[in-house]
C-alpha cells in the first residue's frame, strides 16, 4: 500500500480516462491511414464542439444531481431564433415597422432565449419541485414545439457572411467553432474552480443539506445551472446554425444522449458533487473519435450505435471497479 | 428466575453485542413470560432497541444465547424469527401504504389459486379471521394509508398474529396513539396475554406500567440492571434503578461569571408537515454570554427540532420570536441565522454536517467563502492557510488539509464541522449531541472547547441524551418532553432523577 500522502497529485481517474483516449486515438491511427490526417482531426474537432458546449450545460447540471434532457431542444429554438432574426427582425404590427438586428444583437438573442428556457427549467424543479427529470422532459417537447411555430416547421436559410464565417471559417490555422468550444471550455473551467457559485455547485451535489445549512442558497445555485444548461445549448444552436448556413426546426434531436455520454464517461457521478469539466472535454473527445474512427473503417451505422452503448457501459463499469479499490 | 404462574417462552442469556468502538449490550439477561407483559425501561441508549433487534432476528451477529422454550435457538433473519412465532412492532410502521389491510397481512405469503394467481378470497376471510378478535371494523380492502395510526398499528398487530406469534415485542407502541386509541390498544394486549402471548413492552411512560404492565425490566448502558414485579417496584425506585450509575468524572468544567443575555428565544414552535401537529410546542428560553444551556429530552422530544426552527431551516412552519441584542427575528432560512451570528453543529455529522466528498480545507470554508475571496475569485492558498490553522489547533488528524473529509475518523470529522463554524465567528453556538459516536478522548477534547468557547463570551446551547455529560458540560438545563418545555434546573440543584423525572411523559 502507497501511503495516501505519495500518490500522485493528478487525479487517478483522469489518467484513466486520458489513457482511454490516447489509446483509442493509436488504434485509429492504426487501423485507418485517413484518421491522423490534418483535415480529419479538424474534422472531428469541429463536429465535437457543439457536444462539447452542451456538455459542459450538462456537467453542471449532473453536478448537482440533476440531469437536463432539453439541451437538443433547446438548442433547436435558439438556433432557429437566432436565424429568424437575420431573416425577418422583429416585425412590429399596426405601424408596419421592423427592427433589424446585428450578428451580435443575434447572438445575444438567441443566448438569451436559451438561458430564458432554461431559467424555466430551473423555476419547475427548485419552485414547484418537479423532478429534473420529468421538468426537462416536458421542456424537451415544448421547446421543440416553439421551434416548429416559430419556424413553420421549415428551415430558414441564408444568413451571410459572418454567420458562414463562425460556422466553417478559420482563424489562426483553428476553426471558428473549436475556437468558441475552447472559449466556453476555459471560462467554465475557471467557473467551476474558483468562484463561489462553481464551488456551490459541486457541494450541492455532494450534500445538499449540509450545503443549506451553511447558509448557501440551494435554490438560486440550481436556478443558475440551469439556466447556464440553456445558454450552452444557445450557443451549440449557433453553431449548428451557422455552420449549416440554416436553422432547422428539428436540429439537435437526441443530442442530449450524447452529452449525457460524454459527461457519463468522463467520470462524473450522475449522483452528483463529482467530476469536472476536463474529464467531459475527454468524455467527448472519446465519443468524437469513437464516431469518426467507426465511420471511417466503414462499420456499418447499426453496429456502431451498438458499439457506442457499449462503450459506455464499459466506461462506468471500469469507474466503478477503481473506485472499489480505494 | 421462575415465575410461578406463568413458564418462560423465550429467554436471553448473556446476550453481548460490539458495534465497532462501542459496546452496545453487555451480557445482557432477559425474560418473555406466556401470557405476560415485561415492560422494557431504560434512557436513551440504554441497548433496549439492540436487544429486542437481536430477540427478533434483525440483529444475527452476538454472543450469547437465546432460549425458544428452554432450547437454544438462532435466527437467519426475521422472517425466521417470525416463523418460530417472534414479532416486532417498530416505532415507524413496517407497513406498505397504498396496499390493502389484507394484503399488507400476508404480504410475501399470499394464498394462491391453483392457477398461481393470489386467492383474494382466501385472503380475506382469513384476513377478517384473525381482526375480528382485534375488534377491527375497518374496510380490509382499503388501502393502509386511509387509516389512522392507531389502526395500522392493529393492523401490524394482525400480521404478526398471522404467524401464529407467542412474543410480540412492542418498542413505545403508544408513542403516536391519542388516547382513545392507546386505550384500544391496551384492551387488545389484554386479550393477548389472556391467549397466553408473551408481550414485551418498551416504553418511556411510567404510568403505563402499572396499568398493563406485569414485571418490569431496567437497563442501563447496555447492561442488565434489574428485573421485578411491578406492584412491588415504585415508579420512584424505577428511576433511581435508570440513572443510578456510579460517577466517573471525564472533565471538570471551570466556572465563567455569566454575561449579558445574547438570545432570547420566546414562543417557538414548530407545526409538522401536514400542520396538524406541532412538533415544537411554545418554547421560551434564555441564553447568556459565557454560558453553556444544556437541553435534555428523550428521543421524539423535540429538540433537533427546536435547534432547526430557531435555525431557520423550517421557513415559515416555525413560528416565534428571537431576541438577539435589540433585534427581534425569526430566520427563514440558514443563510439569515448565521447574519445574525447563530452556528448549529448538527447531530448527524454526515448526512447534515460535511460534503464528504469535499476535503476538509474547502468544508471549513463552505459556510464563510466570502473570507477567502479575492477580486471575487476563490483563492486556495488562503482557503488551505486557514483551514491549516484550525487543523493545528484542534489537532484534526489527517495527512493534511487536502484530505477528504469521508476518510476522517467520527471525532475529527466533528472538528471539521466545528471549525467551519468556529468561522463564521458566532455569538451563539447551538450544538446537537456534539459527542455522539465518537471516542472518549475526542470527547474531552470537545469539552474542553466547549468550556472555553464559553469563557471567551460566547453563548453555548447543548443538545445530549447522555445525562452524565450534560450535568458536566452545563451551566444550566432545561428538559423537553413531547415539544414541551417541562423543567428548569440550575447547577446547584442538578441530579440525574430529578432531570430524567422532568423529562419523561405523564399522562
Amino acid at each position: 500500500m502507497i501511503p495516501i500522502a505519495l500518490k500522485p497529485k493528478f487525479n487517478a481517474s483522469f489518467l484513466q480516462h486520458l489513457f482511454a483516449l490516447a489509446l483509442m486515438v493509436l488504434a485509429m491511427t492504426l487501423l485507418s491511414d485517413k484518421f491522423a490526417t490534418a483535415d480529419n482531426l479538424f474534422n472531428v474537432m469541429r463536429q465535437i464542439s457543439v457536444n462539447l458546449c452542451i456538455s459542459v450545460g450538462m456537467t453542471l447540471v449532473i453536478l448537482t444531481g440533476g440531469i437536463d434532457l432539453s439541451v437538443g431542444s433547446i438548442l433547436a429554438f435558439s438556433g432557429a431564433i437566432a436565424a429568424g432574426l437575420v431573416e425577418w427582425g422583429i416585425g412590429i404590427t399596426g405601424i408596419d415597422a421592423f427592427i433589424g438586428f446585428t450578428f451580435f444583437g443575434v447572438v445575444l438573442a438567441a443566448l438569451i432565449a436559451g438561458g430564458a428556457l432554461g431559467w424555466f427549467n430551473g423555476l419547475m424543479i427548485t419552485r414547484f419541485k418537479v423532478p429534473p427529470f420529468v421538468a426537462t422532459l416536458a421542456m424537451l417537447t415544448m421547446a421543440r414545439g416553439f421551434t416548429m411555430l416559430y419556424t413553420g416547421g421549415f428551415p430558414i436559410t441564408g444568413l451571410g457572411y459572418t454567420f458562414a464565417f463562425v460556422g466553417t471559417g478559420w482563424w489562426l490555422g483553428i476553426p471558428m467553432p473549436v475556437w468558441v468550444s475552447i472559449g466556453v471550455i476555459a471560462l467554465f473551467t475557471f467557473f467551476m474552480r474558483k468562484t463561489k457559485t462553481g464551488r456551490y455547485i459541486y457541494a450541492v451535489g455532494g450534500n445538499e443539506k449540509a450545503t443549506r445549512l451553511s447558509g448557501v442558497n440551494v435554490r438560486r445555485v440550481k436556478m443558475v445551472v440551469y439556466t447556464l444548461a440553456g445558454v450552452l445549448s444557445a450557443v451549440a444552436g449557433i453553431l449548428v446554425t451557422a455552420r449549416l448556413d440554416s436553422a432547422q426546426p428539428n436540429a439537435g434531436m437526441g443530442y442530449e444522449l450524447d452529452s449525457i455520454a460524454a459527461v457519463v464517461i468522463g467520470g462524473t457521478s450522475l449522483n452528483g458533487g463529482k467530476g469536472s469539466i476536463i474529464g467531459t472535454v475527454i468524455g467527448a473527445l472519446i465519443i468524437g473519435v469513437l464516431n469518426n474512427g467507426l465511420v471511417l473503417l466503414n462499420v456499418s451505422p447499426f453496429w456502431q450505435q451498438v458499439i457506442k452503448g457499449m462503450v459506455i457501459l464499459l466506461a462506468v463499469i471500469i469507474e466503478k471497479a477503481g473506485r472499489k479499490k480505494d | 428466575m421462575i415465575n410461578g404462574t406463568s413458564h418462560i417462552i423465550l429467554q436471553a442469556q448473556g446476550i453481548t453485542k460490539r458495534w465497532p468502538g462501542v459496546l452496545a449490550l453487555d451480557s445482557v439477561y432477559f425474560n418473555v413470560y406466556a401470557g405476560q407483559v415485561n415492560a422494557v425501561v431504560g434512557e436513551n441508549g440504554a441497548g433496549k432497541s439492540t436487544l429486542m433487534n437481536i430477540l427478533s432476528g434483525t440483529y444475527t451477529e452476538y454472543e450469547g444465547r437465546v432460549l425458544l422454550n428452554g432450547e437454544e435457538i438462532r435466527f437467519k433473519n426475521t422472517a425466521d424469527a417470525q416463523r418460530a412465532g417472534i414479532s416486532m412492532i417498530h416505532q415507524e410502521l413496517n407497513l406498505v401504504p397504498c396496499l390493502s389491510v389484507a394484503e399488507n397481512i400476508f404480504l410475501g405469503r399470499e394464498p394462491q389459486t391453483p392457477f398461481g394467481t393470489i386467492d383474494y378470497r382466501e385472503m380475506y376471510r382469513q384476513a377478517e379471521e384473525i381482526l375480528d378478535c382485534l375488534q377491527f371494523t375497518e374496510d380490509i380492502r382499503r388501502p393502509v394509508s386511509d387509516l389512522r395510526v392507531g389502526r395500522q398499528q392493529v393492523v401490524e398487530i394482525a400480521k404478526a398474529l398471522s404467524f401464529d406469534a407467542r412474543v410480540l415485542i412492542m418498542d413505545e407502541p403508544t408513542s403516536s396513539l391519542s388516547e382513545n386509541e392507546t386505550t384500544l390498544l391496551f384492551k387488545t394486549i389484554a386479550s393477548l396475554t389472556a391467549k397466553g402471548v408473551g408481550i414485551v413492552y418498551i416504553t418511556h411512560k411510567m404510568d403505563e406500567l402499572t396499568q398493563i404492565a406485569n414485571r418490569v425490566t431496567v437497563l442501563r448502558d447496555g447492561r442488565f440492571v434489574s428485573e421485578s414485579e411491578v406492584s412491588d417496584t415504585p415508579v420512584e425506585e424505577i428511576i433511581r434503578l435508570m440513572v443510578g450509575r456510579e460517577r466517573k468524572d471525564l472533565f471538570v468544567k471551570r466556572s465563567h461569571p455569566v454575561g449579558e443575555k445574547r438570545l432570547e428565544a420566546r414562543n417557538v414552535c414548530l407545526r409538522s408537515e401536514e400542520g396538524s401537529k406541532h412538533i415544537v410546542k411554545d418554547i421560551s428560553f434564555e441564553a447568556h454570554a459565557s454560558e453553556v444551556l444544556g437541553i435534555y429530552g428523550l428521543m421524539g422530544a423535540g429538540r433537533t427540532e427546536l435547534f432547526e426552527t430557531i435555525f431557520g431551516l423550517h421557513g415559515r412552519r416555525g413560528t416565534g420570536t428571537l431576541l438577539i441584542g435589540d433585534r427581534r427575528v425569526m430566520p427563514r432560512n440558514p443563510k439569515e441565522a448565521i447574519g445574525h451570528g447563530i452556528a448549529l453543529i448538527p447531530e448527524d455529522r454526515k448526512t447534515d454536517g460535511l460534503v464528504l466528498e469535499m476535503d476538509i480545507a474547502r468544508n471549513i470554508a463552505l459556510a464563510s467563502l466570502d473570507r477567502v475571496l479575492k477580486g471575487g475569485v476563490l483563492h486556495f492558498r488562503g482557503e488551505r492557510a486557514q483551514a491549516e490553522g484550525f487543523r493545528r489547533k484542534f489537532d484534526i488528524k489527517s495527512h493534511s488539509v487536502r484530505q477528504k473529509a469521508q476518510e476522517l475518523s467520527g471525532g475529527n470529522q466533528q472538528k471539521v464541522v466545528l471549525s467551519k463554524w468556529l468561522l463564521t465567528d458566532p455569538d451563539i453556538l447551538l450544538l446537537d449531541e456534539p459527542t455522539r459516536g465518537i471516542d472518549i478522548n475526542a470527547k474531552n477534547e470537545i469539552y474542553r472547547l466547549i468550556d472555553h468557547l464559553a469563557g471567551k463570551g460566547m453563548a453555548i446551547v447543548v443538545i445530549s441524551s447522555e445525562l452524565p455529560e450534560i450535568m458536566a458540560v452545563s451551566d444550566r438545563i432545561i428538559t423537553l418532553c413531547e415539544g414541551r418545555l417541562t423543567g428548569e434546573f440550575f447547577r446547584e440543584e442538578f441530579s440525574e432523577e430529578k432531570i430524567l423525572k422532568a423529562s419523561l411523559p405523564e399522562k
